[in-house]
């Protein structure tokens, strides 16, 4: 008998120790799922950051790197280039790549570095406890924004929409936007990111798919009730697509404009 | 066959033999006084297919150095005082998670942005585990540009013997000054042996999965892993310390210095003898262990000791350390970029031995 669906050898088989209605869990699943169907599981090393998904390596059963908060696409730079032919996964929160880490991920797109990022957005710092990120929508209460997200008086600054900043950069080839908030978006999110790591081995240059995902704890709501926070409030601002896709064979281009930087 | 001496910087030679050692990644950022190093490594590494980036800072090059160390290459970053400062967080990472790699500083004098001439002024930072955590890694002296090429291989053979951060401290004048250096054979990074505990190429071997990671949450575990580094901290300090000694014997007095200071004490020490003193050198190769037993020795043999350093007073902490209250132990220095000149030092001599 063929088993048609079942757990994926890439992910141990073991309970996450994420939050109740947390899309980290979810995330992890459809990139073990994409890892088995491409056959590379022996071929893969993450670099798991510092927040939540810390705990990654402990639930991925591939290699992994746990380097300084921010700095995973550095690592993840020396760790590729030394190993062109494995599928090299950087997986990065919204404070550890937008705040901490911004130079290291501007620069490392920018260069076209053969790795594919996972982005997860969820809004707020979830390990530390519910600080304001730099994708924090305005209004959006944390911790460390207890009136809301202001970016007027408080100078709190505005979300950050990284696939669009990304996007003007010659080095990214495929920049995509999914979310974890119901089944149609999860398959969809899936596509995305087999689609960003079968052409991180074609080659091709910088890849990265940023995942909306909800993190029911520090927004202080049921799991039914942040997702449909999630849907009501971050897909309007964070829209959902391919950003940018100038993959070969691909005719897509990129929703803003976009520079090569470079003599052709 | 024997290899020609060429006329070379040290910046030029820690990189060349760097390359015959068989580092496959570099990562720098551009600060003075180590560009040299970089622009070399940019030309020739390249040139025989390794990797070379010039990153977007300090903190990422030794991340990057992280990343490749991870995936078990022999690696290396370069920089100066105040870049070094921005790669400890990254050194700190590297030895929580024992990751082999080689740091050069090619130290200028601080604080802050200070200036670009010559200083011995990182050598706490440089000894005492720049970064948080409790850790050291091993501290290589050059005070020539063939002892800068010599230390840079043993480098890399020790970053990967004892799994750590090795880091070759230098000054500005130890970089840019040209003398004749001959470089030992060069070694195919391919040819050097896998690291079992890195990461990649699983599909060769079906072995278990690798973490390479410097996280304990839970303080018991932590505490063991800590304590098992500080076994092989004790290994290390047992087999791994250097130094030179000269004339210690006859010496009324010892100075104690290392890298470009050991260079002016020796000149004071001519000096010193053409007026019938007789003083001696001890010159600490390795600064990290810190040749603390024969320096011990020697004290209690009764003689006394100078620490000559560019610095306000750094390294003799340890020379007092190593001497435990046995001998009397004075200190002469320069800091800001300035060099002790030998007639300096020789003054300072006369006034402590009234001669």
């Amino acid at each position: 008998m063929e088993l048609i669906y079942g757990h994926p050898k890439s992910l141990k088989p073991i309970q996450t120790k994420y939050c109740p209605g947390c899309g980290h869990g979810v995330i992890h699943r459809i990139i073990a799922e994409v890892i088995d169907e491409m056959g590379v599981q022996e071929r893969s090393i993450i670099t798991n950051p510092v927040g939540c998904s810390i705990w990654s390596d402990l639930y991925f059963d591939f290699d992994s790197v746990q380097p300084a908060h921010g700095r995973t696409p550095a690592a993840s730079t020396g760790i590729k280039r030394m190993l062109p032919d494995h599928l090299v996964i950087c997986y990065q929160g919204d404070g550890d790549l937008a705040a901490i880490g911004t130079a290291e991920i501007i620069h490392a797109a920018n260069r076209g570095e053969k790795f594919t990022t996972i982005f997860v957005n969820n809004a707020i710092y979830g390990m530390t406890g519910g600080q304001m990120a730099p994708t924090t929508l305005i209004g959006q209460k944390a911790t460390t924004a207890p009136y809301g997200r202001d970016p007027g008086e408080a100078g709190m600054g505005y979300p950050i929409q990284v696939c669009e900043l990304l996007a003007t950069l010659g080095g990214t080839k495929y920049l995509a936007r999914g979310s974890v908030n119901n089944a149609a978006n999860i398959r969809k999110t899936k596509q995305y990111i087999k689609k960003a790591f079968e052409a991180q081995l074609r080659g091709e240059g910088f890849t990265m798919v940023e995942v909306l995902s909800a993190c029911p704890t520090n927004w202080g709501m049921q799991p039914v009730q942040a997702e449909e926070w999630l849907e009501g409030n971050m897909i309007p601002f964070y829209k959902l697509g391919e950003i940018k896709n100038t993959l070969a064979g691909s005719e897509g281009g990129t929703a803003s404009s976009s520079t090569n930087g470079g003599a052709k | 066959m024997a290899e020609e001496k060429r006329l070379m910087k040290g910046n030029e030679a820690i990189a060349e033999a760097a390359i015959r050692a068989g580092c496959s990644a570099y990562f720098g950022y551009p600060i003075t006084p180590q560009n040299e190093l970089t622009a070399y490594m940019a030309k020739h590494m390249l040139d025989k297919k390794r990797v070379f980036i010039q990153a977007e800072s300090e903190v990422s090059a030794i991340n990057m150095v992280y990343g490749a160390a991870a995936a078990g290459a022999r690696t290396m970053t370069s920089s100066s005082s105040p870049g070094i400062s921005l790669k400890q967080e990254g050194i700190s990472y590297a030895c929580g998670a024992d990751l082999p790699c080689v740091v050069v500083n090619v130290a200028r004098s601080g604080p802050g942005l200070g200036g670009i001439s010559p200083g011995q002024a990182d050598y706490f930072q440089s000894t005492r585990g720049g970064g948080h955590g409790d850790y050291f890694h091993i501290v290589l002296a050059p005070k020539s540009v063939q002892e800068a090429a010599d230390l840079t291989y043993k480098a890399f053979e020790l970053a990967d013997q004892w799994r750590m951060p090795v880091m070759i401290l230098a000054d500005g004048l130890i970089g840019q000054m040209m003398e004749g250096v001959i470089f030992q054979p060069a070694i195919d990074p391919a040819s050097l042996p896998r690291k079992p505990w890195a990461t990649g190429h699983q599909a060769d071997t079906h072995r278990e999965i690798n973490h390479i990671s410097s996280i304990h949450l839970v303080p018991a575990e932590l505490e063991a892993s800590v304590r098992a580094r500080f076994k092989r901290y004790d290994q290390i300090k047992a087999v791994e310390s250097r130094y030179e000694e000269v004339n210690v014997d006859k010496a009324e007095l010892i100075m104690v210095g290392y890298g470009t200071s050991a260079r002016v004490a020796l000149g004071a020490m001519e000096l010193a003898r053409k007026q019938g003193i007789e003083v001696g050198l001890f010159r600490p190769i390795t600064l990290w262990p810190f040749p603390d037993k024969r320096l011990g020795e020697l004290a209690a043999k009764g003689k006394r000791f100078l620490s000559v350093e560019m610095s306000m007073g750094q390294m003799i902490e340890d020379v007092k350390l190593a001497v435990n209250g046995k001998a009397e132990v004075s200190f002469y220095g320069r800091c800001g970029g300035m060099i002790p000149t030998e007639e300096e030092v020789l003054a300072e001599i006369r006034r402590i031995l009234k001669k």
